[in-house]
């Protein structure tokens, strides 16, 4: 299982390549992993998307603990959330029927058209992931000459 | 001038003091508690050493880097207090590594200083530079690159703050050579007042965990205390023995925590694991309640992991958190500092008596003793060990390398108090003995300290005799020689069908291609090459010839060495074979 891990950080040098090297040191695998800025800017978010089933999160989510520059660890997956990723996608539209059928999937799955070419079209999706690949899944029939997608980010949707 | 003093103190006063870095560095480690440093010098530290000639603590020079840092751990494994280490950059960095690696996996505290190329330089392949950040980032619990002379006081509180709270360990402070030139007014702080957001090592334990400890001690048949590293590092030897006394439990102790518990007490089972004692692991297999305190269920100790301990609830206290559930299912985690956790507990525990248990344990000690087969005219490794117990009175201060030298050195000595036992337990660091002793010595000057070393570990660092003689250190260093590195000829000669790939050291067995004459009989000579170094030495091979040495030895105020020529193909047992549950237990004598 899919799990999303928010780590908040000190917003230093180095810590980026002691969070990866921690995670790859002990053998495990991230699937995304996306930094930020917060609103403190002393802080970065780190969002990683590790697979493990609950014995590996524990231990990713304690070993991370543990580092002198983790603010602190919450695992999202559990909690009320809100996820995204991001695409950009960049499709060759050679003519107008081309262009017509890339826009039909594009309104499909609301995707928003950013930029367009007189032979390409950009199109840009903000949703789960899972929406997101399936809108990639549409999009293989068509060649796409360039493809962009960012990590999970996430946030709690609680009431305080 | 007295008066003169007198005359003009305000002005010092107002004045804002201007020092350079490399004077916050000495500052710095003077305001921590620093007595003495190990080090070796060059290039980019070259403005530290020129501030370290007027520095109130001692320097000691090692001959490796890696000796140095062995020093330090060795000095705060024998004190408790974090050792300092200070070398140059590039190689003089690098060769901190296994020394860095080796307190790591030990929780071992210490600080050490790198010099690195001016920032300016840094990323350029400059003259003796390396991403000392990068190399060390995984073989310390924390690492620090000094980018302003400005953050260098905080830094270095910080490191002694990190190294010495919650599970201790590594701190490495990298200084680039500008900023050691660049001068700041703030003054040095003391890693007391040190407070970091991220970094919260004060850990509450709640009422009701306490509370439920103490309902499974009291309700428990067969208690069982497991002590780990975690019980010398936290100083909670003295509780356990009070919560083992109060309710009869028994004890046995991980490599790591010789001395948490006396084994010269009923009560003491000796050590636990694959060269433990067969009492030790036949009470983990049998026990209905196994407390950890302080240990991390290493798979040295665990063998087959579903099978350890299975009739047993399990608890783990441990300041680690991550080492909670690592290797084992615990039924029960407590997260928190051992001795405040087993001072909370104790008023809570009924005084109680286990006949049954320790009865059973009782025949269990007596029943499969340790014990060894002993050859008319072979010297035994082992006779040699108990010798060094019984004409130390078993006092003395034992530091050793790792393999048969230290397993022999864990069942033949009976250790008694916490920290007289010195040794590299999760890394398993080949030449740590005889460095580790010099830090030992150099902290703990009126008491005995003994190196027991292999032919194999000696080799690796032996230039550090130099430093035992010429600080006068009477350090005895006992060479187990066998001609073989003993531990990997044991597993192939048990695993591997007798076929001794790699591991001859002496001519015995070796292809005659390879030249050596009788003449070489010894090689090296152990005695020559100590006595090149200014040591007292001599070789023995009988076991009236090392009580003679060990006399001698014990009463000489300077560096000596032993080498004693022992059984070639001696083993230590009892085994439990690695991955293997206790019934696998191989070559304990049975009464």
């Amino acid at each position: 299982m899919k799990h999303i891990i928010n780590c908040l950080v000190e917003n230093q040098p180095g810590v980026l390549a002691r969070i990866v090297g921690l995670i790859s040191g002990r053998g495990y695998n991230i699937d995304t992993l996306n930094v930020g800025p917060t609103a403190d800017p002393t802080v970065s978010k780190m969002t990683i998307v590790a697979p493990g089933d609950a014995k590996v999160i524990d231990q990713i989510t304690q070993q991370l603990s543990k580092q002198v520059d983790v603010i602190e660890v919450i695992e999202m997956t559990n909690k009320p959330h809100l996820e995204r990723e991001i695409v950009l996608v960049r499709v060759e539209t050679k003519d107008n029927a081309q262009r017509a059928e890339v826009l039909d999937v594009a309104s499909m799955f609301n995707a928003q058209v950013v930029d367009i070419q007189k032979d390409s079209i950009s199109l840009q999706l903000a949703s789960n992931q899972n929406a997101v690949s399936e809108f990639l899944k549409a999009m293989q029939p068509h060649h796409i000459i360039d493809l962009s997608r960012s990590g999970v980010i996430a946030v709690g949707r609680e009431s305080l | 001038m007295k008066k003169k003093k007198d005359s003009k103190p305000e002005i010092k006063e107002q004045a804002p003091a201007l020092r350079s870095g490399a004077q916050c560095v000495i500052d710095g480690l003077a305001k921590a508690g620093c007595d003495i440093l190990f080090g070796y010098p060059g290039g980019t530290v070259l403005d530290i050493f020129n501030c370290l000639y007027d520095a109130p603590f001692q320097f000691i020079l090692s001959r490796h880097e890696q000796g140095a840092v062995h020093m330090a751990d060795g000095y705060a494994r024998a004190t408790g207090k974090p050792g300092c280490c200070i070398v140059t950059s590039g190689p003089g960095a690098t060769n901190t590594i296994t020394g860095l690696a080796t307190a790591n996996m030990d929780g071992i505290p210490l600080v050490c200083i790198t010099g690195q190329v001016a920032l300016h330089l840094i990323g350029t392949d400059a003259f003796q530079e390396a991403d000392v950040m990068g190399i060390t980032r995984s073989v310390t619990k924390h690492n620090f690159l000094v980018r302003d002379v400005n953050e260098l006081p905080e830094i270095i509180a910080k490191a002694f703050y990190i190294a010495t709270t919650g599970k201790p360990g590594p701190v490495l402070i990298d200084i680039p050579k500008n900023i050691q030139r660049a001068t700041t007014t703030l003054p040095t702080i003391a890693p007391e007042s040190v407070s970091m957001r991220a970094y919260k090592p004060d850990v509450k334990v709640s009422k009701s965990d306490i509370e439920k400890l103490a309902e499974l001690i009291n309700k428990a048949e067969r208690p069982l205390l497991y002590a780990g590293g975690g019980a010398i590092n936290g100083d909670a030897s003295e509780l356990i023995r009070e919560l083992a006394h109060k309710a009869n439990i028994p004890v046995c102790t991980t490599m790591m925590a010789l001395g948490a518990f006396p084994e010269n007490d009923p009560l003491s089972l000796g050590m636990v694991g694959m060269h433990g004692t067969a009492a030790a692991n036949y009470a983990v297999d049998k026990s209905d309640l196994l407390i950890s305190a302080g240990a991390r269920f290493d798979d040295r100790v665990t063998g087959k992991i579903d099978q350890f301990a299975s009739k047993a609830i399990t608890v783990h206290i441990d300041i680690d958190r991550s080492a909670i559930g690592k290797n084992v299912e615990t039924h029960f985690g407590i997260h928190g500092y051992l001795k405040p956790v087993l001072k909370a507990v104790l008023p809570h525990i009924k005084p109680s008596k286990h006949d049954a248990w320790v009865k059973q344990i009782k025949d269990w000690k007596s029943k499969f003793p340790l014990g060894y087969p002993q050859p008319e005219g072979v010297l035994m490794p082992q006779t040699v060990i108990k010798m060094i117990d019984t004409l130390s009175k078993g006092k003395a201060i034992i530091a050793t390398d790792v393999g048969q030298n230290q397993m022999w050195a864990t069942q033949y000595f009976t250790y008694t108090q916490p920290r007289h036992w010195i040794s590299s337990g999760g890394l398993g660091t080949m030449g740590f003995g005889l460095p580790s002793a010099i830090g030992a010595q150099l902290a703990r000057m009126n008491e005995l300290v003994v190196c027991i070393s292999g032919d194999g570990g000696i080799q690796m660092n032996f230039q550090e005799l130099v430093v035992a003689v010429e600080h006068q250190l009477p350090i005895v260093v006992v060479i187990l020689n066998n001609g073989y590195l003993g531990m990997v000829r044991q597993w192939q000669e048990l695993f591997y069908t007798k076929r001794y790939s790699g591991v001859m050291l002496s001519q015995q067995g070796r292809r005659p291609n390879e030249g050596i004459t009788e003449e070489q009989k010894y090689l090296p000579d152990f005695v020559k090459l100590a006595e090149a170094h200014g040591a007292t030495a001599c070789r023995v091979t009988t076991e009236k010839e090392v009580e003679e040495a060990l006399k001698e030895a014990f009463k000489r105020k300077h560096t000596t060495v032993i080498e004693c020529i022992v059984s070639p193909e001696a083993n230590v047992f009892p085994m439990i074979p690695p991955g293997a549950h206790v019934s696998s237990m191989i070559g304990h004598l049975k009464n």
